[in-house]
């Protein structure tokens, strides 16, 4: 018996899915939280790009930031670790099923503070993973300490001053190798979408660092992590415009003004410098410009640095190309032989 | 027929005048020099030789946590019975260490024999030990040509005085010189050259050879046998269990552990038509990360496992805990050492018991594994992989110091004739018969408090759920609902019952003169000393007492009914506060006064001396 035809959805993407497959459960966030924006978004960018729910990883610690996979593509598979320790998680299961295409959702204490080892070596083994920052410069359920990333001089609601250097994810990624480095702002959708469509389809770490309002703890004047101090002072360098693989049109680049990057799965992501001197395959030259704008309290965002080709850790690993996860019993158990041989090595 | 063997006269710097040599076979021999001179190779020799003559052997290494110049101490011991604990005390000891020279010769049991460096100036003890004094720092130059290779060279030349004392058969003696140096043509050369040297010097100074005796026994009880290491007993185990993410971070005694398996992987688990590898080693960052790595990779279905002593135990607590509550399975292999903090990272301890138990916050339990031998390192390796897909959780595989880094001998490992056990997981078609909805990762559909789960990646995109360490319902959904909550923690309690019933079941060794009153309980590595120690007890004062050896947590009811049977039941641990009678007690309160403890932690690996002596202390007279 052939079950009836469902209702052809009205729009839907390359897998034939509506939007509404890559929605989740209800937010529980603050009304107005950078964090749910950023989840509107990644519905959009997921749907839009045509990710397959069952191949998408959500992976996520502890906070506010690491709640949302909830509210998002409620039919991937996901895992909401222990505060700080994403990355190995995320590590463990692409090695285990390297087809999983998983997307890290963590926030500035999970990745600045408990977690900024694992944070580093996730970077330094280049493990294909699109990590986002949630980054909102403060601590959310515990009701609005500083975290690591707040800057030099930004106050608490309490009127406390920051006092000491802020991590700051970008700089740091670009000085451990990661080949794909951006900063957005949660309310510049245009960007943040453009950056992380090419995020999901770059193989390697892609670092994410999206500045992302807390409406509670963080959006007083003082604060530099707030929405009026995102919106007067956000200054994109690059320009980002992505091309899914499936979009074949041509679009001329003039020369000198733009870069033009193909990732692995023929998309392409254009970078345009919006500012003389910016060079997006230069991480020296970027990270010595993030580090001047920190110091005169600049907000810059764009896709800062990419440079695909580097082997990821799966890569480097030599697995085979199967999942390990679904590797048959005679795959994994050497033979009798082989046990013998090693017996007699031992006699 | 078997000579009985010495026991009695085990208290070391006795001055009895002329004490009369122990029979053929049955002393000690000790080696003491200074870490990192290479003595390490001479020693294997030395054990080797005695292994190939069929002699029963067993090789005890105690090191200090330094890479070079601290002192550090080999023990061969040969027994007639086989006995391969530790004995207390030696008869032969080889001096290469000025700095514990003396306090060695101190110790030598009446009737010993001494080889030395002739400079040492070692004596005063009469009769009662025979001394050979030996020009090793001359003879090394006359054999070694380079000044920088004497330092190592020189233990081969004790191997050759031993060789000629001893009357070691020169053909097992270079067989193995082979056996460890045979891939590297020149360093043998070397050190052959230093052995016969050594022999022959010897053998004109002193014709006579010493009062010890070896002899190669009629029936040789090491034919067909292997010598291994429990590490990497472990380590062949993981790799024939299939293991597929190995994450671990280097610790002082579980690092040959990973290193062995790193090397069995390569050779054994590289697909021969690609050269791609159907594994993965991973050096983590740190133990958090190990944890993290083996949780992540048993979530998405390889079988995980990661390798750690105490101090990383420690630090794995919180992500250990998260694998229990939302039932991830990974192995963890505990080799245990001497705490509590960095304690004595070289000495062997029983001392994480507590703290694995109820590793992490909350309501947790872990089950845990106990191999005794080198031959179930390797069985309950294959094992723990099966129990810990079938249970959903972290099973963790208890071995020591003195099992993991020690030489034992055994017979070959049996190949894995069982199926792997992949546990409860849905399949794609599975999936497609139980419909939308049809599936809940954490309802119990069978009754044994294991629930299904589905592994991500699962080809039809069927499946999916939520893995998360908050309170979660049935459905893996968050819920801050009491009776959500506690549905699942209540489950988890019917599933730790069919862990308890389905774990390794200990075993019983009767006394053999029928119901005793009292029993005696180990597990581990104190085993060997209390089975030796149960003979001594029933030769030498009529005692006769049975025995149950543990080899899992939770307890099986036979532990129940052993304890039940006895009035005073002896819990042997390595441990300074009896921590697993603490457990048995806390299990089963009822019995809890019957146990009686026998602990040690110093490090040592345990004796049947010291436990005779415990259990004579607290018995009553038969």
């Amino acid at each position: 018996m052939t079950p009836p035809e469902p209702p052809r959805p009205q729009k839907s993407n390359r897998l034939g899915l509506p939007l509404e497959a890559y929605k989740g459960g209800k937010s529980t966030l603050c009304l107005g939280c950078g964090h749910d924006a950023i989840t509107a978004s990644l519905v959009r960018v997921l749907w839009e790009s045509g990710i397959e729910p069952g191949r998408l990883a959500k992976m996520s610690g502890i906070g506010c930031s690491s709640k949302t996979p909830a509210y998002f593509s409620a039919g991937s598979w996901a895992f909401n670790a222990c505060h700080g320790r994403m990355p190995p998680v995320a590590t463990g299961a692409l090695v285990a099923n390297r087809t999983l295409l998983p997307l890290g959702v963590s926030g500035d204490g999970d990745t600045a503070s408990i977690g900024l080892g694992h944070f580093a070596h996730a970077i330094r083994r280049n493990v294909p993973l699109c990590y986002v920052i949630e980054n909102n410069g403060v601590y959310g359920l515990t009701k609005g300490q500083f975290s690591a990333t707040a800057d030099m001089g930004s106050r608490l609601r309490t009127g406390e001053e920051n006092r000491a250097e802020p991590v700051d994810c970008c700089t740091l990624a670009l000085e451990l190798g990661c080949g794909f480095v951006a900063r957005c702002f949660a309310a510049d959708k245009r960007q943040l979408e453009a950056v992380l469509k090419a995020a999901l389809a770059y193989r390697g770490t892609a670092v994410v660092d999206v500045v992302s309002p807390c409406v509670t703890f963080n959006n007083h004047e003082g604060s530099t992590k707030s929405y009026d101090w995102g919106r007067e002072n956000e200054r994109a360098v690059v320009e980002v415009g992505f091309v899914p693989f499936w979009e074949t049109v041509e679009v001329e680049v003039p020369p000198g003004e733009a870069r033009e990057v193909l990732l692995p799965d023929g998309s392409r992501v254009r970078l345009r410098t919006l500012e003389e001197g910016f060079d997006t395959s230069d991480p020296v030259a970027a990270w010595k410009r993030l580090r001047e704008a920190r110091a005169q309290k600049e907000f810059l965002t764009g896709l800062f640095h990419l440079v695909p080709g580097k082997p990821t850790f799966d890569e480097a690993l030599g697995l085979v190309d199967e999942p390990l996860a679904f590797l048959p019993p005679e795959r994994l158990r050497p033979s009798r032989e082989a046990l013998s041989e090693v017996m007699r090595s031992l006699m | 027929m078997t000579p009985p063997e010495s026991r009695l006269a085990d208290a070391p710097g006795s001055t009895v005048p002329v004490s009369p040599p122990p029979p053929a076979n049955d002393f000690v021999i000790r080696v003491g020099t200074v870490n990192g001179s290479g003595s390490q190779t001479a020693n294997m020799v030395l054990l080797r030789t005695l292994f190939q003559m069929g002699v029963p052997v067993s090789g005890k290494n105690v090191f200090p946590s330094n890479i070079q110049g601290l002192p550090t101490w080999f023990e061969i011991r040969l027994s007639p019975r086989g006995y391969v604990a530790r004995r207390k005390g030696s008869d032969l000891l080889v001096a290469m260490n000025h700095e514990t020279a003396e306090k060695d010769f101190a110790e030598l049991r009446p009737g010993g024999v001494a080889v030395f460096e002739e400079s040492m100036r070692l004596g005063g003890r009469g009769e009662d030990v025979q001394c050979f004094p030996v020009p090793f720092a001359v003879l090394v130059q006359e054999c070694c040509p380079d000044p920088k290779l004497r330092r190592l060279v020189v233990n081969m030349v004790y191997v050759g005085v031993l060789a000629h004392l001893l009357d070691l058969e020169a053909q097992e003696v270079s067989r193995a010189l082979k056996t460890m140096l045979g891939g590297k043509p020149k360093a043998l050369a070397m050190n052959e050259v230093a052995v016969a040297l050594g022999r022959r010097w010897a053998a004109e100074k002193y014709p006579g050879r010493c009062r010890l005796r070896v002899e190669r026994p009629v029936q040789n009880v090491n034919a067909g046998k292997i010598l291994i290491d429990g590490n990497s007993a472990a380590a062949l185990g993981c790799c024939f269990a299939g293991v597929g993410v190995v994450s671990w971070y280097p610790i002082t005694p579980s690092t040959s552990l990973g290193e062995a398996l790193t090397g069995y992987l390569r050779k054994y688990r590289t697909d021969p038509a690609t050269g791609k590898a159907t594994f993965a080693v991973i050096q983590a960052e740190d133990e958090l990360a190990a944890a993290g790595m083996a949780i992540g990779a048993g979530w998405a279905g390889a079988r995980s496992m990661t390798t750690t002593s105490g101090p990383g135990i420690s630090l794995m607590g919180e992500l250990l805990g998260f694998a229990y509550y939302a039932e991830v399975p990974c192995v963890v292999f505990d080799i245990q050492r001497l705490g509590p903090s960095t304690g004595l990272p070289t000495r062997t301890a029983q001392g994480d018991l507590l703290q694995v138990a109820t590793l992490s916050h909350g309501d947790t339990r872990h089950p845990m594994l106990f191999p005794a031998s080198v031959a179930e390192a390797y069985s309950m390796a294959l094992d723990a992989f099966d129990l810990a897909e079938r249970w959903q959780t972290p099973v963790f595989v208890m071995s020591d110091l003195d099992l993991g880094m020690n030489l034992w001998g055994s017979e070959p490992f049996p190949y894995p004739e069982k199926p792997m056990e992949r546990g409860k997981v849905l399949t794609e078609a599975d999936l497609l018969r139980l419909g939308k909805g049809g599936f809940s990762r954490y309802l119990d559909r069978d009754g044994d408090g294991i629930p299904y789960r589905t592994l991500p990646g699962t080809p039809g995109g069927l499946g999916a759920y939520f893995t998360r360490g908050s309170g979660h319902d049935e459905s893996g959904r968050y819920t801050e609902d009491a009776e959500g909550y506690r549905v699942v923690v209540e489950r988890l309690l019917r599933k730790w019952e069919t862990i308890r019933c389905e774990a390794p079941t200990p075993e019983v060794v009767p006394s053999g003169r029928g119901a005793t009153r009292a029993g005696v309980l180990a597990f581990g590595t104190s085993w060997f000393p209390v089975t030796e120690a149960l003979d001594i007890l029933r030769e030498e004062r009529g005692m006769a007492l049975d025995a149950l050896r543990l080899r899992a947590f939770p307890f099986h009811d036979r532990v129940r009914e052993f304890l039940a049977d006895h009035d005073r039941v002896y819990v042997v641990e390595q441990n300074r506060d009896a921590q697993m009678r603490k457990i048995l007690s806390a299990e089963l309160p009822d019995l809890a006064p019957r146990l009686r403890s026998v602990l040690t932690f110093d490090g040592w690996p345990l004796d049947a001396g010291t436990v005779c002596a415990g259990i004579v202390a607290q018995e009553p007279a038969p």
